[in-house]
């Protein structure tokens, strides 16, 4: 009853701020533009690059196709003339191929006056092997045409997944694991900072007390956990709410602007190849075949609340004793807190390799430990985790969080009227094995 | 009913590692009485008052609440605690507050917002309610604390230096309050190093230093105790010849201060006046202040100086 009054004021004056408004309403702004706008960044950055090439061999005069960032032109002036305006940085890069041999390998030249980036060498390599390619197959009397035909890929895999022979869905899969894997970190790593300054300020402004003469020290510590934790909850129901109505708004559009197949393939290809970006990639994948098959997205929305709970209530309460432990100055608070932040932290790196590889023996372990467990393993689970796995991690986050709790409260219990001194770890220790 | 116990302490006992904080103290509160707990910084006070509240546990002793073993579901509701250090949530509205802290002693919500009101008009607080409590002085929020100790009519009522940041005026209201409350039968903890303030308000005391009781009893009881049979006569005029049977402190003109070493002594110097026809004016004890009987009880310890010092 009591910590029901303390969960009111936690949840009032936390969704009250405008800060709690502002962060809503701007976290998946700067979500999308952390996504898309990298990628574009990355792309609309890379000023363009004028490559002037001395062809002596004849084969690539005026073929090698001009980019937004690369600008090819020719040029039949002495190579030493070239190199020096290249010097006196006329232009980024000098392509010199002498005459040569078709059917022998050749190694060119690129002179520079800074490394090129793989970009460009790559499209570089690709173009001029297929100038070369076609060449060779005008040479050796093939029809062009009929070449063309025959190269174009025929065959696709799809990856069919268990008994019920599901269809894997791997692009938008690692997107959705990727998605709810990082807003858990955040979630966890922001909440729980809430909940261990609100620690903090209550014990250093001292109204501890005079509420701890009223309930219990785990009533207070309970009451503000699960009063931030509806916090939380409500600014995800909120989100989903602002995505169902985009949704709604969204996707008839979509349907009636239906990509042809080799339009939407070009795009993907486009994104692929746009470097490393894979992400945003993968994004313009799923949204150019428009397939959101193979990945049951409610199911989903489930395991990312129980794991939010989960792990937001694990790390929580030990936020919660660290903010009890500090006096006065924040040093120590930091020194507490990295403790706490670090297997956060490394959760989130296993949680990117585990979303390359599902099934590794660390993604797999990274799941099933609570303190890893909630990030790792809603990467996991929208490529389908054994049930046998989501048995055990679901216990031993349980387990966990129960565990945590009670350490945590036997902390705060005695660390929250706790002035003056500095706390050693060793008295933290101490007051962890006192009996009540 | 005047005369039984509300708070009955037991050979309470509490440590911190090798530290004794509170070591074996006893004692025993009359309803409606005010009881001042005594003590130089880190005497143990702070712990004792939390162990009465249950904030603490004790590591032995016993609490007896109305001649129940304390018991902290059923007792903290009765219990209106003031600590030294307090603080208030900046945040939150004057009025909000009160609220909020009303609750978690229990308090209805209509109840609490009657009261609440009540108690704001009283202390002449009511243009405050929607203020923050950022926005208010220090004596200000100090009204606000108060409030917020009594509002849900503990019967037993813990103020801890309640007076400490107030002003004159506002130190008066909050004294007049606590003597009211006495009166209409509220049991009052008064816990304080300021001995002028125990002397006005206190009918029972007890002094602790370094975790033991070293006094107990009525102020004036503790003063007679402790009184060293000094007196001062007066007269009218000069005084011609001092008496030489008794250990004269001071020779004044017209006065006399002296230290009687057998009860008839105080007699026997007024006959020696009286039979020089030199007028009495006026004959007093001094009875010792309780800052001195502390002074001198405390004052071999090392704690001592921190004590003089307020």
């Amino acid at each position: 009853m009591k910590t029901a009054i303390i969960i009111k004021r936690e949840y009032l004056s936390r969704v009250k701020k405008r800060s709690f408004i502002i962060t809503t309403l701007l976290l998946p702004i700067l979500f999308i533009v952390f996504l898309f706008g990298t990628s574009y960044l990355a792309a609309k950055s890379t000023r363009e690059k004028k490559v002037v090439v001395k062809d002596e061999s004849g084969y690539f005069i005026n073929k090698l196709k001009s980019s937004k960032t690369v600008l090819y032109s020719y040029s039949q002036e002495p190579i030493e003339g070239l190199k020096e305006r290249l010097y006196n940085d006329s232009f980024t890069a000098l392509i010199y191929i002498p005459a040569f041999n078709l059917d022998q390998k050749q190694k060119f030249q690129i002179y520079s006056n800074e490394n090129l980036g793989t970009e460009v060498e790559n499209n570089l390599n690709d173009q001029a092997n297929n100038i070369v390619r076609g060449e060779r197959i005008r040479i050796a009397g093939i029809d062009e045409q009929k070449y063309k035909d025959a190269s174009t890929d025929m065959v696709t895999f799809d990856n069919i997944v268990g008994k019920e022979q599901k269809k894997g869905n791997t692009n938008l899969a690692s997107i959705v694991g990727m998605a709810s894997g990082f807003l858990l970190y955040l979630f966890m790593l922001l909440y729980g900072a809430s909940v261990m300054t609100s620690v903090m300020e209550e014990k250093t402004n001292r109204i501890a007390e005079i509420i701890i003469s009223s309930v219990k020290p785990f009533q207070l510590m309970m009451g503000k956990i699960v009063g931030v934790a509806m916090v939380g909850l409500t600014q995800v129901a909120i989100w989903v709410a602002f995505i169902a109505i985009l949704a709604m708004v969204a996707m008839p559009l979509l349907s009636n602007m239906q990509m042809d197949p080799e339009q939407a393939r070009a795009i993907s290809e486009q994104a692929m190849a746009g470097g490393d970006a894979g992400f945003a990639g993968k994004i313009a994948t799923v949204m150019a075949t428009g397939t959101l098959e193979g990945v049951n997205l409610l199911s989903v929305f489930g395991w990312f609340v129980f794991f939010f709970l989960g792990g937001y209530f694990l790390y929580a309460a030990l936020f919660a004793a660290v903010g009890s432990l500090v006096n006065e100055g924040q040093q120590d608070a930091q020194q507490f807190s990295t403790i706490i932040t670090l297997p956060i932290i490394f959760s989130f790196v296993i949680m990117t390799t585990a979303i390359k590889d599902p099934n590794s023996g660390l993604a797999v372990f990274g799941s099933i430990f609570p303190l890893t467990s909630p990030i790792v393993m809603m990467a996991r689970i929208p490529f389908d985790v054994p049930a046998s796995q989501l048995i055990i991690s679901v216990v031993c986050l349980i387990a966990g969080f129960v565990l945590t709790t009670l350490l945590a409260a036997k902390i705060y219990r005695t660390g929250i009227l706790m002035y003056g001194k500095k706390i050693t770890m060793k008295e933290v220790g101490k007051w962890l094995f006192r009996k009540s | 009913m005047q005369d039984s116990i509300l708070l009955s302490v037991k050979n309470l006992k509490k440590s911190y590692g090798n530290h004794k904080a509170v070591d074996d103290i006893s004692f025993d509160i009359k309803k409606g009485t005010i009881f001042g707990l005594l003590g130089p910084n880190g005497a143990g006070k702070s712990t004792l008052l939390r162990m009465v509240t249950g904030i603490f546990h004790q590591d032995s002793g016993e609490i007896l609440m109305d001649g129940k073993p304390f018991d902290g579901l059923q007792h903290t509701d009765l219990i209106g605690y003031m600590p030294e250090e307090r603080g208030l949530y900046k945040k939150m509205k004057v009025g909000e507050h009160i609220l909020y802290l009303a609750k978690l002693k229990g308090l209805k919500g209509e109840v609490a917002t009657q009261r609440a009101k009540y108690w704001v008009e009283r202390l002449q607080m009511g243009s405050w309610w929607n203020k923050k409590v950022e926005d208010l002085s220090k004596g200000m929020s100090q009204k606000l604390q108060f409030v917020a100790t009594v509002i849900h009519d503990p019967k037993l009522l813990i103020l801890d230096e309640p007076f400490s940041g107030l002003d004159p005026v506002n130190a008066n209201v909050i004294k007049e309050e606590i003597f009211r409350l006495a009166k209409e039968g509220t049991t009052i903890i008064f816990s304080t190093h300021r001995m002028e303030q125990v002397e006005e308000i206190c009918d029972q005391i007890i002094l602790v230093n370094l975790g033991k009781k070293l006094l107990d009893g009525s102020v004036e009881q503790v003063k007679q105790n402790f009184k060293e049979h000094i007196f001062t006569v007066a007269t009218n005029d000069t005084i011609a010849q001092y008496p030489d049977f008794v250990e004269i402190l001071e020779k004044n003109p017209k006065s006399i201060r002296f230290k009687a070493t057998e009860t008839d002594m105080p007699n026997k110097v007024l006959g020696h006046l009286i039979a020089q026809s030199n007028p009495i004016q006026s004959f007093q004890e001094h009875l010792p202040s309780l800052n001195d009987i502390f002074i001198r009880l405390v004052g071999t310890s090392p704690t001592a100086r921190p004590f003089e010092a307020n």
